[in-house]
């Protein structure tokens, strides 16, 4: 399993996680970001790829 | 493969660096930048950087553990692609084996009368912005040639210090090429927040007093706008000359296969704002963006293609995606804007605060979406467009889903 973290504090709801992975990140009606916390080990490509397009760099994997 | 050169040490040229580490490249990576800087990150500069809500540490590229051989502070000057040189301004050549060009692009500046005087600003680079807000006090009074996305961010961080803003640009609308609807609602917005603007209306010349400070802006129907401050934000320009004589196409930026091979070479890719490739979105023309996502995205898959064997390379045609960040809206789109010939608004909510307009091309396919606070939405127009829908199946699509603003108006 992969441990998805998003610093809430430096998110700006732009949603490029979103088209990286969408079943992992959504954003809400709220225009606020949900994800999953943990995540199979065989999305590793799509998660890396979301870490990569976040423009604030809030996400981080572990694991 | 070694040694890797990689001109331009902003967000392509960094990510390239990553990729490249990531891709198992263990030889020599040289990176050659124009400014004095370790690569940053340019969104915030029209923003939280001229607003003063974040200092320039913030902005910090992350790539400490890619072990590069910085060459800052210096740009490239020359490429001589047979004997597999790139030359420094300052004379000294740089050898490769495999090159990424990652340019990017510079402000393009004021030729007209006044260009030079003191308080005419440009905002591309990190002294740009710092020096920018800077001469920012409250209370002066600012007049931005352009209303594309940058003049329209820097407005709103200005506005945010308590200068006075004047939006100045010759088309009818802010942010041209973004459909009426859009540019009306960012007009109102702009007013709402006190920002004075001129548009469809031309700047004739900057005008200066004795010491060679500016002091008002000239427009073509006589009006003089008085100024303590002016920003250029009329576009940018693909930083391609030091290319010229190479051999590589440059027109409408460095020109690359699929796979961001510079065409006309060998071993040399290309990627970010500077890169010029075919696009599926676009029919297989030629497309040139100048987007944070496309930079970063790009940049990896030039920094993997070019350590990788041909045969690993993989081609990149992802369906491009924008953000701009005006007071506390959120404009976002994906696809490609520029190439819609109509632009008609899919969904709007109960409120009228958040829709989608969805942009089409001359033969009516659908190329971008562009939302008003409604980028929640854009995953599944990405989708769409992704998928080659057509207009009338998405906009029926979107009548049908209760996701939809259309949808929500309809349920509630
Ligand atoms: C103020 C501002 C705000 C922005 N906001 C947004 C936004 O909200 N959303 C969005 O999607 N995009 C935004 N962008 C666009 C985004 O920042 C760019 O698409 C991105 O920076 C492109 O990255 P790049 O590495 O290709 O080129 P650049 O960032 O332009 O970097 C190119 C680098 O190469 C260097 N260089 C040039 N010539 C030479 C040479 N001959 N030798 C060596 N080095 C050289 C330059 O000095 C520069 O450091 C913004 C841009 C600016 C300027
Ligand atoms: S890409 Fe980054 S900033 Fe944007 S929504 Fe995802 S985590 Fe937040």
């Amino acid at each position: 399993m992969i441990k998805v973290h998003v610093d809430m504090n430096l998110c700006q709801s732009h949603g490029e996680c979103v088209y990286a992975a969408a079943d992992v990140f959504e954003l809400g009606d709220d225009d606020v970001l949900r994800w999953k916390e943990e995540v199979d080990d065989d999305r590793r490509a799509e998660l890396e790829e979301a870490v990569n397009v976040c423009p604030m760099a809030a996400i981080r994997l572990e694991g | 493969m070694d040694p890797l050169v990689i001109v331009g040490a902003s967000l392509a040229g960094a990510r390239a660096a990553r990729a490249a580490r990531m891709a198992g490249y263990e030889g020599k990576l040289v990176m050659i930048g124009a400014e004095p800087h370790l690569p940053y990150t340019r969104p915030p500069l029209s923003k939280e950087i001229l607003a003063g809500t974040k200092d320039a540490s913030s902005c910090r590229i992350d790539i400490d553990d890619c072990e590069v051989d910085w060459r800052l502070g210096e740009p490239a000057s020359g490429l001589d692609l047979d004997a597999r040189q790139v030359a420094l301004a300052g004379g000294e050549t740089i050898s490769f084996e495999r090159l990424v060009i990652a340019t990017g692009c510079r402000a393009r500046r004021w030729v007209g009368a006044g260009g030079e005087l003191r308080g005419v600003h440009v905002l591309r680079d990190l002294d740009h912005a710092t020096g920018l807000a800077a001469a920012l006090a409250d209370g002066r009074r600012l007049v931005i040639l352009g209303a594309g996305f940058l003049g329209c961010e820097a407005a709103a961080s200005a506005r945010s210090r308590g200068a006075a803003v004047t939006l100045v640009d010759t088309a009818p609308l802010p942010m041209p090429g973004v459909g009426d609807a859009l540019g009306r609602r960012c007009a109102e917005m702009h007013h709402a927040h006190g920002v004075e603007l001129q548009l469809g209306i031309g700047v004739v010349a900057i005008h200066g007093d004795e010491e060679g400070a500016v002091e008002a802006v000239e427009l073509a129907n006589g009006a003089r706008l008085p100024a303590d401050l002016v920003l250029v934000a009329i576009g940018a320009i693909p930083n391609t000359e030091w290319l010229a004589g190479s051999g590589l196409t440059l027109d409408p930026g460095v020109v690359c296969d699929a796979h961001l091979a510079a065409v006309g070479s060998a071993g040399v890719f290309c990627c970010g704002d500077v890169a010029a490739w075919p696009h599926p979105l676009a029919a297989g023309e030629l497309v040139r963006l100048e987007h944070w996502t496309n930079a970063a995205e790009q940049g990896a898959v030039a920094g993997r293609n070019a350590v990788v064997a041909p045969a690993d390379r993989v081609a990149y045609e992802a369906v491009p995606s924008f953000w701009s960040d005006q007071y506390d809206a959120k404009f976002q789109a994906v696809g490609l804007p520029r190439r819609a010939r109509r632009m008609e608004v899919a969904e709007t909510g109960p409120d009228g605060e958040r829709f989608i307009v969805l942009g089409c091309d001359d033969r009516g396919r659908p190329v971008a979406a562009l939302a008003f606070n409604g980028g929640r939405r854009l995953p599944w127009y990405r989708r769409m467009l992704d998928g080659g829908a057509d207009r009338k199946a998405i906009l029926a699509a979107v009548e049908a889903d209760p996701k939809s603003f259309a949808g929500a108006a309809v349920v509630s």
